[in-house]
């Protein structure tokens, strides 16, 4: 008599290394699993708690400039090479692998004003306050060579920004007027006035490039066309811009940065009202630059710490500081959305990470997929109370905190002050404006 | 001839006055006023036409023509020195001097006219002579006239206004270029995930020979470096490749082998999946399985061979000749009679087993048919044999009935009955024929079988059974006839009582009627829910019966019970209803399968009508109120709200109330188990009363609930307002209870549910958006071609459009 057995394939249930996973077979009935909501609520209080436990944004601090930062700018090919220029006139390249400066060029007398790298990443311009901009090779000198630019250009007036194309030889200078440059004249081939300011900073714009943005200290921001060689549109301010930020993903949008503590995001189309009014510094915006993923911003500021902000919302979801940075003048985004550099006053460069809690490293997986199932959770339970005040505390200086307080106060002050007068007034007399609109002056065109 | 030495001097005058504007009018204050006043109006004239402000051509209209006529005549005779030139012109002894520019003077007319003669004096004899013309005026003519047709050139605008049209334009043209971003933007600010880098980069290849070539020994270190290996010969800027190793890389391209190597995966798994299906398949112990395999590929062989004799006789032939090899190895093998081991026990069991009987049989015929001796014969007989063949091949549900030859299936019986039924009362005359085509089909199918007289006797049975059934149904129509025509009555007549207001009188009888027709019990009738089930139950006594009818359904009524356990409310009713009516039953039971949906529709509403008829009470009331009331009666016939809210309010202050907490346990101090409860004294000891809470809120209020519910802890963890991109309350919610975690979900959906939003790949530069990436055709012009370009020196047209803009 044959006995017949139920049996079973070991493929089945036997893993084949020792460090594979036990395979177990999973019931998706849901009422085994009961309670999904208070569970998930859980996993996402403790993931947002995780995340606050792991934020240590700060990675490095590249020292040995002897003056104040004052500008930075990125390596278009090499994601580990970042230039800087000090006051005292001086260029370094850094090596952010190794931490380390791998070379420096006495560049100018005086302040560098502006650095940029060639598109193609062989060289870079410098301008200064001794009225010269010149063309360095990124290479250092041969053996045996002098530290010489390529090119230099004496020019009349002091250059204040510069900035280079992102497809031609061609670059823009800026001080008393916009000047466009072929790289091999030594006269700008195009000027560009409209009214007589100095110029703080000119950017051109990375997906049609033919157009440009200036902001000078008279209050205004200048929108140019290279290809029609004339200026498009003004927008004036509140208070003076001191930099704005051309949005990589999206042609028509840029961010500018105000002294007046906020930073504006502009559809160049629609000058006169603001996209976004994004507001959370307490003291003088003075650099911004776009993540290259057109989702976010970093801001720089006087207040001594730098702040991420969405490009969507008006308020920051990340600020960094230490206790050593002084005056933030320059920051940077890296070119793989992964790390900030930011320049300051105290002579130091420093790297943050983009995300304060992002595990630096390859991922396994598993932990890859623990890390997009936490992000999730926290994104879906983010409304509510717990996870939302733990989510958004941070740890702030006393002078930031105290100033953020009594700005507070001194908003809703003239909250009050703007209620009351419209209920005391007649009805029509005073209206209400938006914050968006409070800020623009004017545009001119 | 007069006339047109008019004109000459009309033009001539002109000509004076313009090049008079500029001497003034001190000469002029020393004439006639009335002159001065002619002068004056010409004077204006001609400034304005120097000017050239007027929008369009001025022409001279022949007034002016006289005026210029006149004047001259009175003109005439005043000596003027501004005339000069031009009279002198006209004047007979008079020769004109053409005037020749020999060097540079102030005094230059651009009419070709000079005022060289301004200082001489005009003496009155020469004005004495007859006016003539001189040919010498028309050139003079011809350019006033040209002067006249010029139309006016505009003003310049000033600098700012041209600058402010000028980027006025090219903001307009960069917006508009810009907006073809628009599409693109949106579908990435909405994309579910963003993978950067957007383009995805071909890894450059870039040998290490061509890596060296660019490098140069340059320190004293690497120099001799460089000399040792030159000393040794060893290959420094060399190809690294030998030739071979080359002309194979080159050999095959990337393509092709990626292509070769689909192939090969192709055909391998092609292979494997062939295999596993043949693994499958041989495992399948069912012998059905295999029995109908084995035939399925007889007849695809037997249809390829016919095909093929028809397209390849020759080959054909030798496709029989195999055939009748393989007939010969089976009469060789004897692997078909009945003598092997499986045959023997069939044969054992086949006394008993109806299927084991059929298998031998099956075997044997089989076995016939592989020893038989192939004739090569006509198609027919081949198809004869297929027929045949498919003839055993006896359907199971045949089989079955077969089986409880003595007792037939009731299901299967109920069934087929039930399809024979619906035919016919779908269409009574065609139905003897295919009862007859069936009944023919299922002889012809157990002719071939073993116990044909069983069958064939099982089957008479059938056949008479069905006849019956259709005697019945022929009868059927006639008496159905009736019922529903009582039933239209009955609405008629319903209907035409409402639309005529009823009286008392009426109402009354049909009261009285209602009362003696129903058959609802009373239980029933205080249940408003059950009011719908009243239309069948009042069509009941009007309905007339045939005997015939009566006496089919009691028939059917036999069987049903027989086979069908009644639905529940069927059977309630079937129970209520002898006690009142002993006639209904089997009516009744016939009634579903009688009265269609159209009928009980039609029937409702007079029945709801019926009810509301009595309650209403109209004896001063206008007939307009009471057809209101009666409307809202009936359309909110169904609900009574107040007593619905009484409950809920009931339910909810029962919910809220604290329940007691029980905590006997049995079996502890005394014995337990099945059956036994513990005693009372135990568990008035282990109850704990809540205290009663304060008293509701809404106590003292009939009208309203209200919710004590909130629980502050909890509020803690709670949404309090509805987050920005929700507009309602239960979206947010669901999408809270829709859990994403693994635990709930199957891996694939994890994965799909916590994909995050922006993938980046570490160590790739993201580089800015390009218009190629995204479809678009970037602007082919250089930036920089175009800025060379002055823009100062811009058309006359394009300026056109730009005032055209400015005015815009």
């Amino acid at each position: 008599m044959k006995v017949k057995m139920l049996s079973r394939n070991p493929d089945n249930y036997v893993r084949e290394t020792k460090l594979d996973l036990q395979r177990v077979p999973r019931n998706y009935d849901p009422t085994l699993h009961p309670f999904e909501v208070p569970r998930e609520y859980i996993r996402a209080l403790n993931a947002t708690k995780l995340e606050r436990v792991f934020a240590k944004p700060f990675l490095a601090s590249l020292d040995g400039h002897r003056d104040g930062v004052n500008c930075l700018a990125k390596h278009p090919k090499s994601l580990a090479t970042v230039l800087s220029g000090a006051c005292d006139g001086e260029v370094r390249i850094w090596n952010l692998t190794k931490r380390k400066c791998i070379r420096t060029v006495q560049a100018h007398e005086g302040f560098v004003r502006g650095i940029c790298t060639r598109f193609c990443g062989t060289s870079f311009f410098t301008v200064g306050d001794d009225k010269t901009v010149k063309q360095w090779k990124m290479d250092g000198p041969g053996y045996g060579e002098e530290e010489e630019p390529l090119h230099t250009i004496l020019g009349k007036t002091v250059y204040t920004g510069i900035d280079h194309h992102w497809k031609e030889a061609v670059f823009v200078t800026c001080g008393q007027q916009v000047d466009i440059w072929d790289e091999q004249r030594t006269s700008p081939i195009c000027s560009m006035t409209w009214g007589f300011d100095s110029i703080s900073s000119v950017k051109f714009n990375p997906i049609e490039t033919f157009l440009l943005g200036s902001c000078a200290s008279d209050r205004n921001i200048v929108l140019y066309d290279m290809r029609q060689a004339t200026p498009l549109k003004k927008v004036i301010l509140d208070m003076r811009t001191n930099t704005i930020c051309w949005n990589p993903m999206e042609a028509f949008i840029f961010t500018a940065a105000n002294e007046d503590y906020n930073l504006y995001t502009f559809d160049m189309r629609a000058l006169d009202t603001p996209v976004m009014v994004h507001m959370d510094h307490v003291s003088a915006v003075l650099d911004v630059d776009y993540s290259p993923t057109g989702k976010e911003f970093v801001s720089a500021s006087f207040d001594k710490s730098i702040r991420i902000f969405p490009v969507d919302k008006s308020r920051s979801r990340e600020v960094y500081h230490t206790k050593r940075m002084q005056h933030v003048i320059c920051v940077k985004w890296t070119s793989d959305s992964k790390y900030i550099m930011c320049g300051s006053d105290e002579m130091n460069i420093r790297l943050w990470k983009a995300n304060a809690s992002e595990k630096l490293g390859v991922l396994t997986s598993r932990e890859k997929a623990a890390k997009d199932y936490n992000q999730k959770l926290k994104e879906k339970f983010q409304h509510h109370p717990h996870i939302k005040r733990i989510a958004r505390h941070r740890h702030l200086p006393k002078s930031i905190y105290s100033q953020i307080q009594e700005q507070r106060i001194m908003k809703e002050a003239r909250r009050r002050k703007e209620v009351n007068r419209l209920k005391h007034s007649k009805p029509g007399s005073v209206s209400i404006v938006s914050e968006k609109k409070k800020h623009i002056v004017a545009v001119v065109k | 001839k007069p006339r047109m030495d008019r004109n000459c001097f009309a033009a001539g005058t002109e000509i004076a006055f313009l090049s008079a504007s500029a001497p003034g009018p001190c000469e002029r204050e020393t004439a006639e006023m009335s002159v001065v006043r002619a002068a004056e109006s010409l004077l204006a004239l001609s400034q304005q036409e120097e000017l050239e402000d007027l929008p369009k051509d001025y022409p001279l209209s022949p007034s002016e023509d006289e005026v210029g006529d006149t004047c001259l005549k009175r003109e005439v005779l005043s000596p003027a020195k501004m005339w000069g030139s031009v009279l002198y012109s006209a004047l007979p002894n008079f020769r004109w001097k053409l005037a020749e520019r020999s060097e540079a003077s102030l005094k230059v007319s651009e009419f070709n006219v000079t005022s060289e003669g301004s200082g001489e004096k005009l003496v009155l004899s020469d004005l004495l002579g007859p006016v003539k013309t001189s040919s010498s005026l028309a050139t003079v003519k011809k350019q006033l006239n040209r002067v006249k047709s010029k139309k006016t050139v505009e003003l310049p605008l000033n600098k700012e206004e041209v600058e402010r049209i000028h980027r006025e334009v090219a903001f307009n043209k960069t917006s508009q270029a810009l907006s073809k971003w628009d599409p693109i933007i949106l579908k990435n600010r909405q994309a579910e995930q963003l993978v950067f880098p957007l383009k995805k980069e071909q890894s450059a290849f870039a040998p290490i020979e061509h890596v060296l070539s660019g490098w140069k020994a340059r320190t004293p270190l690497e120099q001799e470096v460089f000399n040792l290996l030159h000393k040794n010969k060893q290959p420094v800027t060399d190809p690294l490749l030998t030739p071979v190793e080359k002309a194979s890389l080159k050999a095959m391209s990337l393509e092709e082998a990626k292509m070769r190597r689909a192939e090969l995966q192709r055909a391998r798994a092609l292979q494997s999946y062939y295999e596993a299906r043949a693994r499958r398949e041989k495992k399948i112990k069912s012998k059905k399985y295999h029995k109908v395999l084995k035939k399925g590929k007889a007849r695809k062989a037997l249809r390829e061979f016919e095909k093929l004799q028809k397209a390849n006789p020759t080959a054909a032939l030798e496709e029989l000749e195999k055939i009748e090899k393989a007939r010969m190895m089976e009469r060789m093998s004897l692997k078909h009679q009945n003598s092997g081991k499986w045959a023997k026990s069939k044969a054992i069991m086949a006394k008993y087993d109806l299927e084991a009987r059929q298998a031998m049989q099956e075997q044997l015929a089989r076995n016939k048919e592989l020893t038989q001796k192939l004739q090569v014969a006509s198609d027919s007989e081949e198809e004869e044999e297929g027929a045949e063949e498919e003839g055993e091949l006896v359907p199971d549900a045949v089989n079955e009935i077969q089986m409880d030859a003595n007792g037939p299936n009731p299901w299967m019986l109920r069934n087929h009955l039930r399809g024979t039924g619906e035919a016919k009362v779908r269409d009574p005359e065609k139905l003897p024929e295919p009862v007859a085509h069936e009944a023919s089909e299922s002889e012809e199918e157990e002719r071939p079988g073993a116990e044909e007289e069983i069958l064939l006797n099982e089957f008479e049975e059938r056949r008479s059974l069905r006849k019956k059934s259709t005697l019945n149904q022929d009868t059927e129509p006639v008496s159905r006839q009736e019922p529903k025509d009582s039933s239209s009555k009955e609405v008629l007549s319903e209907l035409r009582a409402l639309s005529q207001k009823l009286n008392r009188e009426n109402q009354q009888c049909g009261k009285q009627n209602m009362s003696s027709t129903r058959t609802v019990p009373a239980v029933q009738r205080e249940e408003p829910a059950e009011v719908e089930e009243e239309p069948l139950l009042l069509q009941r006594p009007e309905r007339a019966h045939t005997v015939e009818e009566l006496e089919e359904l009691g028939k059917e009524e036999c069987f049903q019970n027989k086979e069908v356990p009644k639905p529940m409310g069927e059977g309630q009713q079937s129970e209520r209803n002898p006690n009142n009516q002993p006639g209904t039953p089997k009516e009744k039971k016939r009634k579903e399968e009688m009265i269609d949906l159209q009928n009980l529709l039609t029937t409702k509403s007079p029945s709801v009508k019926s009810l509301a008829v009595p309650t209403t009470v109209e004896e001063l009331e206008d007939e307009e109120e009471r057809d209101q009331k009666r409307m809202i009666k009936e359309a909110f016939a169904g609900d009574d709200v107040i007593r619905d809210f009484l409950k809920e309010k009931r339910e909810a202050v029962e919910a809220s109330k604290p329940k007691d907490v029980d905590l006997t346990l049995p079996g502890w101090g005394e014995w337990g188990g099945m059956g036994l409860k513990p005693s009372a004294k135990k568990r008035r000891r282990f109850l704990i009363k809540t205290p009663e809470g304060p008293p509701r809120k809404d106590k003292n209020l009939p009208n309203v609930i209200i919710n004590e519910k909130r629980n502050v802890h909890a509020a803690a963890h709670q949404v309090r307002v509805l987050p920005y991109p929700f507009t309602h309350h239960q979206q947010f919610e669901r999408t809270i209870q829709t859990p994403i975690g693994s635990t709930w979900n199957t891996q694939r959906a994890f994965q799909k549910l916590t994909t995050p939003k922006v993938v980046t790949k570490p160590g790739h530069i993201i580089k800015p958006i390009k218009a190629e990436d995204v479809g678009y055709r970037s602007s082919s012009r250089s930036d920089l071609s175009v800025v060379q370009r002055n823009p100062k020196q811009l058309s006359i047209r394009h300026k056109k459009q730009l005032k055209k803009n400015s005015v815009d």
